[in-house]
């Protein structure tokens, strides 16, 4: 059984369909990288698996829990699956550690202590673990990105999502976040990616899916993908002609 | 004739004022109470609840205080239901309050940004632990400054109710001026008084709104 199974997934917003049937089967300890042009559904499907946008039809399991629309459902799902976002979303009104500790302790119960011990591993794992009290507005761009991926990562997920997780950021703040995802990927977390970083992903990825007007077009591992692209939609995006 | 003294006047307005700031802070708390239970209805994914919310808000915004006071006090009158003055402007003042107040705070809320909601969520938050630690202490420190602004407008508010005969401020104005026939002195003082009250809620909500915002700037 895969890790992550989207089984004919639907979506429309509206009388339009952003999603036409999704098939994808994710096992444990992929790299996912989703490519593809802006409109084409990449961030809905992302959005889809943790259930911020509810799905029209078709159905979504992460590790055996389905993806309903009620509250306890959503919660087990989210337990499984850590979302990352491209405007970071750090809550401003704690600092980085309170960042890292405030969903532990509140959907998880933890205790303070373990709460803040998991922080400080977290935030030394992405590299922070000195600016533990600093604000989200003392950070820069890059050094909030990672406090957001400890913010998940301490919920010990089983798999991440990380929706162009550095397209919010400076050229030169890209490389410290794509650093944490490598070691990440090294250490075999499942990840799941909406991208433009191409050479990341064709370094990184176990395979690139890449999507267009709702559907996934051509899925393969990244050396075929980008050396050998079968449709012209894929050699256009790619500029190879 | 019997001569007043400023002096009487003042004490006797400043006994009645007590009952202004009595019936303000009843109003003011027990309208911030059901004003909350309005904004939680207001923002709720159940579809009656938000209209129920819609409604009375709109109702009572869209009707003149005066109006609500009448109502509350003749009103159940009708029904042979005796209400005393004070109960009936404490209840009126209450339910005018939360409707603005509630008002007031779903902007709030609806101010902080959707991603906050969205990042909580995908932590595994339920709606009321989202409300608790992530939006309420951001949408808090906006609700501020208009919060205390409107409290301005409560205390202002109480002085309708001295026409269904509750002995507030104004009320005791026109009590003593019915003594004293000295309008310009006794209306005068009354004004001052209440000027006395609000000035420095407004000036406060300026410099919070102030204050606040400089905390705010890099958001």
């Amino acid at each position: 059984m895969s890790l992550i199974e989207i089984t004919d997934v639907r979506k429309s917003f509206g009388p339009n369909e952003v999603l036409k049937g999704i098939n994808l089967d994710v096992e444990p300890g992929e790299v996912i990288a989703i490519i593809g042009k802006s409109g084409s559904g990449k961030s809905t499907l992302l959005r889809c698996i943790n259930g911020l946008e509810t799905i029209s039809d078709g159905s979504i399991s992460v590790a055996g829990a389905q993806l309903l629309d009620d509250e306890a459902h959503l919660k087990a799902l989210r337990l499984k699956v850590g979302m990352i976002f491209q405007q970071f979303n750090l809550f401003p009104h704690l600092t980085a550690g309170g960042n890292v500790m405030l969903s532990q302790m509140v959907v998880k119960k933890t205790p303070k202590p373990e709460a803040e011990e998991m922080a400080r591993k977290m935030l030394e794992r992405v590299g922070l673990d000195h600016k533990f009290d600093a604000y989200p507005d003392e950070l820069s761009g890059g050094q909030q990105q990672r406090v957001a991926i400890a913010r998940a990562l301490a919920m010990q997920p089983i798999a991440l999502l990380c929706d162009e997780i550095t397209s919010a950021l400076d050229p030169e703040l890209v490389a410290e976040v794509l650093a944490v995802v490598r070691e990440l990927a090294a250490e075999g977390m499942t990840l799941l990616m909406v991208t433009h970083e191409m050479r990341f992903a064709r370094d990184v990825c176990s395979r690139v899916v890449f999507m267009h007007q709702g559907r996934v077009h051509e899925i393969g591992p990244p050396e075929e993908v980008f050396a050998n692209p079968q449709t012209p939609e894929l050699k256009q995006f790619l500029g190879v002609h | 004739m019997i001569e007043f003294t400023i002096w009487d006047i003042l004490r006797n307005l400043l006994l009645a004022t007590r009952w202004t700031i009595a019936l303000s802070l009843v109003s003011f708390i027990g309208g911030g109470l059901v004003g909350l239970a309005l904004l939680f209805l207001r923002i709720s994914r159940r579809k009656w609840a938000r209209a129920v919310a819609k409604y009375y808000i709109e109702l009572f915004q869209g009707t003149p205080l005066l109006m609500q006071l009448f109502i509350a006090f003749f009103g159940l009158g009708l029904f042979g239901i005796d209400v005393p003055a004070w109960l009936a402007a404490g209840v009126a003042l209450i339910l005018w309050s939360a409707a603005f107040l509630g008002e007031i705070w779903r902007g709030c809320v609806e101010a902080i940004a959707k991603g906050q909601w969205e990042a909580s969520a995908s932590l595994g938050m339920g709606r009321l632990q989202q409300m608790r630690y992530v939006i309420l202490p951001q949408a808090m420190r906006i609700a501020v400054p208009p919060t205390v602004g409107f409290s301005v407008q409560v205390i202002k508010g109480t002085a309708l109710t001295s026409i269904i005969g509750f002995v507030e401020l104004s009320k005791a104005g026109t009590v003593v001026t019915n003594a004293t026939f000295q309008p310009f002195t006794v209306y005068g003082l009354v004004a001052l008084i209440y000027f006395a009250l609000c000035w420095p809620l407004s000036k406060s909500s300026q410099i919070l709104e102030r204050k606040l915002n400089v905390a705010h700037r890099n958001h």
